[in-house]
């Protein structure tokens, strides 16, 4: 379960945060300072580094300089302590097909040494509307069902911190209203959230604020309250044609 | 039990679910180092002085490649739908990856060789009374494979063309191993006394010492590239 932190540490921290792929730089200095109940949607064109910067979030990925914490975790010092307080929800949906989702879970659960395992599997797979589904193998899952058990496994542990990478990505209308459904049932609004999206609309609707990635650079910030999401698009098409 | 044991026992028990369901990696490396053998059988005749000096070379020819074609698929597997991703975001040390990898490697080999070695025995007529030495070499060579081939398998897997590189990788540095695992093999069939094989079985548990401790050192760079 999440480790305990100091009241006053931010949840997510990132300062000057670069990463080069040999000569090409991918990200040029990224800042950033979430606590819980912050949601953060990132926008941005192909190829801006969001995924990049997800990755690194994550620990998955190294940042070439600059410094990230996770609840006053330093992610290159304390990268074990950091993943405990990290969920994730990617495009990929990181199951295991060959194996039930129970498997999946308790596997995981036996990776992040969860308390009451098997109590925490039932409990999530009925909020996830799954526990039917329980022990039948993954590989047998449509997508929207997939998805809501990728979702059932970054909540496994209760991170503090959620990470999501375009989830919303093969899912239909009625998918995507699932995937925000579900993740408020789960409570993601006492989190420090990180989303990447393609979808205006449904980031809009989702963060409490927002940002636009690109080539490299974190180009524009706002609380949600205050963009005109009238003139969204438009601010959008502006970012984004201006770093070309 | 250790956290990290405890850790890595989870790790092979997944493995070893996920293989029982897909019979995957067993399926091709068994085919793969059986046909080998049985080919290699034709060309022989049982029982002969001829074949009891080239089988060693047979059996590691087989032993070696079918290593190669199960060390391939154990990473590639990982990769599918992001579950690489998955393991790297648990709260565990690279290590621990590794080392479970390198269990269910180990394991998945063994399984094989367990099945191989005995009809090898039989399709060429061999001494029986060799057949505990050779367990013992194949089992310690087995494990420097393994340690190399868990390695190489990571590094693999996060090229494009990762079907050429884990062969091209890992091939070159198991060339002591081989080597020595053919000589002693052929020592153990022609009856020669342990004593003449001293020498290669300390190059054989030398390169397994050192390359589980280099390869678990320097797994996690080769993980998070």
């Amino acid at each position: 379960m999440a480790t305990e932190t100091t009241p006053s540490t931010l949840a997510i921290e990132v300062e000057a945060v670069t990463k080069a792929f040999g000569p090409r730089l991918v990200l040029k200095g990224i800042d950033l300072a979430l606590d819980r109940g912050d949601f953060l949607v990132l926008f941005g064109p192909n190829g801006a580094g969001k995924t990049t910067l997800i990755r690194i979030l994550s620990t998955i990925s190294r940042p070439t300089t600059g410094r990230v914490s996770i609840a006053g975790f330093d992610a290159k010092r304390k990268p074990v302590e950091a993943r405990r307080l990290i969920g994730m929800v990617s495009h990929d949906t990181m199951l295991y097909r060959d194996l039930t989702a129970y498997e999946n879970l308790r596997f995981l659960g036996k990776m992040y040494d969860v308390p009451e395992l098997e109590e925490r599997i039932h409990s999530l797979m009925t909020r996830v509307g799954l526990a039917p589904n329980l022990h039948q193998r993954v590989g047998t899952f449509s997508h929207g069902m997939m998805k809501r058990l990728s979702i059932a496994r970054a909540f496994l542990h209760d991170p503090p911190v959620l990470l999501l990478d375009e989830p919303e990505t093969g899912l239909d209308q009625q998918g995507i209203w699932m995937l925000t459904e579900t993740l408020h049932a789960l409570g993601s609004e006492k989190k420090a959230v990180v989303m990447t999206t393609h979808s205006l609309e449904h980031g809009l609707r989702g963060g409490t604020r927002i940002a636009i990635l690109a080539r490299g650079k974190i180009v524009y910030q706002e609380a949600t309250r205050h963009v005109d999401r009238g003139r969204f698009s438009e601010i959008y098409r502006e970012c984004t044609e201006a770093t070309r | 039990m250790t956290q990290f044991s405890r850790k890595v026992l989870a790790l092979v028990w997944k493995d070893m679910l996920s293989e029982a369901r897909t019979k995957d990696i067993f399926t091709s490396v068994f085919v793969f180092a059986l046909l080998t053998v049985l080919i290699f059988s034709f060309a022989l005749e049982p029982g002969s002085e001829t074949t009891s000096l080239v089988a060693p070379g047979m059996l590691w020819v087989a032993f070696t490649f079918a290593g190669v074609l199960g060390f391939g698929r154990s990473f590639v597997l990982e990769k599918e739908h992001g579950c690489l991703d998955g393991l790297m975001l648990c709260p565990v040390e690279r290590e621990v990856i590794y080392w479970g990898k390198a269990i269910g490697n180990l394991v998945f080999m063994l399984m094989v060789e367990v099945v191989v070695l005995p009809i090898f025995y039989l399709l060429l007529n061999l001494p029986l009374d060799s057949l505990p030495q050779v367990v013992l070499i194949v089992l310690l060579t087995t494990i420097g494979f393994v340690s190399v081939g868990t390695l190489f398998s990571a590094l693999a897997a996060n090229t494009r063309a990762r079907d050429v590189m884990l062969p091209i990788l890992f091939l070159p540095v198991v060339v002591p191993l081989v080597i020595a695992a053919v000589k002693s093999t052929g020592l153990i069939l022609q009856g020669s006394p342990w004593a003449d094989l001293w020498s290669w079985l300390q190059i054989i548990l030398a390169f397994d010492v050192i390359f589980l401790v280099i390869s678990s050192l320097v797994f996690p760079f080769v993980l998070e590239g």
